[in-house]
């Protein structure tokens, strides 16, 4: 077990610095210096702030510093508006992490509710319905569905107030980002529902007398809610590209919309940190469900 | 015969009296006779047995008729509507400037005028956008861009992650552990972040000759099959390799071996079959992934390149006069709702009807 945490650690620590040094130096292919500009600047300025920058060193030493830098939590500055990019993450990061968060517990939640649902009335009207809106949740694109959302409910009915700095109303974002994890969920929690409920362990359950709810909670369930673990890892992949979408059309003020920001203004430097950001962050929550995968199934051999 | 009538038989022998059977019954069984005895089915190929099923599969017939009405759609409108997809509407040579977001079905003045006195107009059918162009063409251009893309995706995805995954599933050994610790980092990749990120910077570099196929797409799209061809064959290579490594261990083809069967053989005859059945379903599992990930790169502004249509810029422009032209966001949301749908369908039902794992 021990070998194996350590193993999985490391290669998260390996993928983190190749993502690190794919970003510095695809961002460094980009032709032209971040002082070209339409104004030019005399040589001896161009020479002052390529000394200041670091920019007059050779390609791998300035990335040696720029690891350094992050290592201390400073991303340096933005290309664009010249702000500190550690103080805009910080600021951005809690009101995407709430979004996310909240997004990512509804899917689960709801998806295996749902999931468990349609595996116990299988073939019964409510599995069918609960099939046909996860099989058409995982057909609609995120921007297509918020996009509907935010017009039918915030401007049609007026049901929901539009997000603005007062009125941080996170129900329809939440929404709009949990609808295709949670349609995946609960098609997984399906299977592994039904995959349960088949096993020996169950048959024997109920031959000694369980009561049906004691056996759906304590047996079942538990058993089933194992791959949709598996699955939480990836699925905080999603909610992190999707919630640059979502808060783009909602005009939240997060992280994600800031990177959408950053990419049509080609602010490198903020495309640069955010990424190294994000992709950091989905390699630790991918360890993490890996790790508590491994922790709740004592199945799975450790190599 | 004769001879042993002649021999008294032994009230206890067991031996039976030939006598009493006519010669009929010595006849060989008519082909009547002998189907009675079958209690196999007709044989069929793995081929034919899968798409048997598969047509009963009614919510995947469906899908394949409406993925075929739609790609009839898309093949053949352009040669009816008489309009182009970057063209500017325009009424005998002058430039039509009322044809402006009009609503599907009606016709800017200049048009009516021109009805009028006569002439015939090609109705705008979803209506126009708001630089006077036919909405409907550009919807059906959007979609063979969209599809275009998904199976170009798939197929670039296919080949890499075929050669890499059974190369390493039939070497094994070392060879197998490098190249599978290769697809473990870069499994581990975030995907999307890595398309944005090297979209951004294959932009800049990237500079194709004007004019060509390539450039009117736009270094965006190139970029996200390079992209794909980068980051996304992992998935399919491990599916391959796991699929060799389980088939290669299995007893018909250990007894294919032991009688003596060729290496090629034993691919051709067993594995790949066998494996062939996992690798269609998951390409077309990939394409409305690939639908996906363009329509999401459309809406951050890294998609194709204007005025070449897909569905995801269509819907994503759309965005802008929401309020009052909900429809040009309608129609295109709806086609790609269509495809990604029916391929998702069409590929849970060959998975159903293909995947010998899950026969009941």
């Amino acid at each position: 077990m021990a070998k194996y945490i350590i193993k999985r650690i490391l290669l998260a620590v390996l993928t983190v610095f190749i993502i690190c040094a794919i970003t510095f130096f695809l961002m460094h292919a980009v032709p032209g210096g971040p002082f070209n500009r339409e104004k030019a600047l005399s040589q001896a300025t161009i020479d002052a702030l390529n000394e200041r920058y670091n920019l007059d060193k050779p390609v791998g030493v300035q990335f040696l510093i720029y690891m350094g830098n992050i290592f201390k939590g400073d991303f340096g500055v933005s290309l664009k508006n010249g702000r500190d990019i550690s103080a805009i993450i910080g600021e951005s990061f809690p009101i995407s992490a709430k979004l996310g968060v909240s997004a990512m517990l509804v899917a689960l939640v709801l998806g295996t509710v749902f999931g468990s649902t349609a595996a116990l009335m299988r073939n019964k009207l409510p599995d069918r319905l609960i099939v046909f809106f996860s099989t058409l949740f995982t057909a609609v694109p995120s921007f297509i569905l918020a996009t509907l959302l935010l017009l039918v409910f915030c401007i049609k009915l007026q049901w929901v107030p539009v997000w603005d700095a007062n009125s941080q109303n996170y129900l329809l974002p939440v929404l709009a980002l949990s609808a295709y994890p949670m349609a995946y969920i609960t098609r997984l929690s399906k299977t592994s529902m039904l995959d349960a409920l088949s096993q020996d362990y169950i048959r024997t359950a109920r031959a000694k007398g369980v009561s049906k709810f004691k056996m759906i909670f304590k047996h079942a369930l538990r058993n089933s809610l194992i791959p949709v673990i598996t699955y939480a890892g990836p699925q905080i992949a999603y909610i992190i590209t999707g919630s640059m979408v979502i808060e783009t059309i909602f005009t939240i003020g997060g992280l994600g919309s800031k990177f959408v920001t950053a990419i049509t203004n080609r602010d490198y430097t903020m495309i640069m940190a955010t990424t190294i950001f994000l992709a950091t962050l989905m390699v630790i929550a991918n360890l993490i469900c890996d790790l508590l995968y491994k922790l709740v199934d004592p199945r799975i051999k450790y190599d | 015969m004769k001879e042993n009538d002649n021999f008294k038989k032994n009230p206890l022998s067991m031996q039976l009296d030939l006598s009493k059977f006519s010669q009929e019954s010595f006849a060989p069984a008519t082909d009547d006779e002998k189907r009675q005895q079958d209690v196999m089915s007709e044989s069929t190929t793995f081929f034919k047995d899968g798409m048997r099923k598969l047509f009963k599969n009614p919510l995947a017939v469906a899908s394949i008729i409406m993925l075929g009405i739609i790609l009839l759609v898309i093949i053949f409108a352009p040669l009816v509507v008489p309009y182009r997809y970057e063209e500017i509407l325009s009424v005998n040579g002058v430039r039509d400037k009322g044809a402006k977001n009009l609503a599907p079905f009606t016709y800017s003045e200049l048009e009516q005028e021109f009805i009028d006195n006569g002439g015939t107009r090609f109705p705008h059918i979803f209506g126009t956008d708001e630089q006077c162009r036919d909405y409907f063409i550009r919807v059906v251009y959007g979609t063979r861009i969209s599809l275009f893309i998904g199976f170009f995706a798939s197929i670039i995805v296919l080949i890499i992650g075929m050669l890499y995954g059974s190369i390493s599933g039939y070497l094994g050994g070392k060879v197998d552990l490098i190249m599978m610790r290769i697809v473990d980092i870069i499994y581990s990749l975030p995907d999307m972040l890595m398309i944005i990120l090297l979209s951004v910077v294959l932009n800049e570099v990237l500079k194709f000759k004007s004019g060509s196929f390539l450039a009117k797409l736009g270094t965006n799209m190139v970029s996200l099959f390079i992209v794909f061809g980068l980051l996304y064959w992992v998935g399919m290579a491990r599916l391959i390799r796991g699929q060799i490594l389980s088939i290669k261990e299995n007893e018909y083809v250990l007894a294919a071996r032991s009688i003596g069967a060729k290496p090629r053989r034993i691919i051709r005859k067993h594995i790949l079959p066998n494996c062939l059945s996992v690798i269609i379903i998951s390409t077309a599992l990939q394409i409305p992934s690939a639908i996906f990930t363009e329509s999401f790169l459309s809406f951050v502004g890294i998609g194709v390149k204007a005025p070449m249509p897909s569905l995801g810029s269509l819907a994503n422009a759309a965005r802008a006069g929401l309020q009052s032209y909900p429809y040009k966001l309608v129609f295109p949301a709806i086609v790609i709702c269509i495809i990604v749908l029916s391929l998702n369908l069409i590929g849970d039902g060959m998975r159903d009807a293909f995947d010998p794992k899950l026969k009941r």
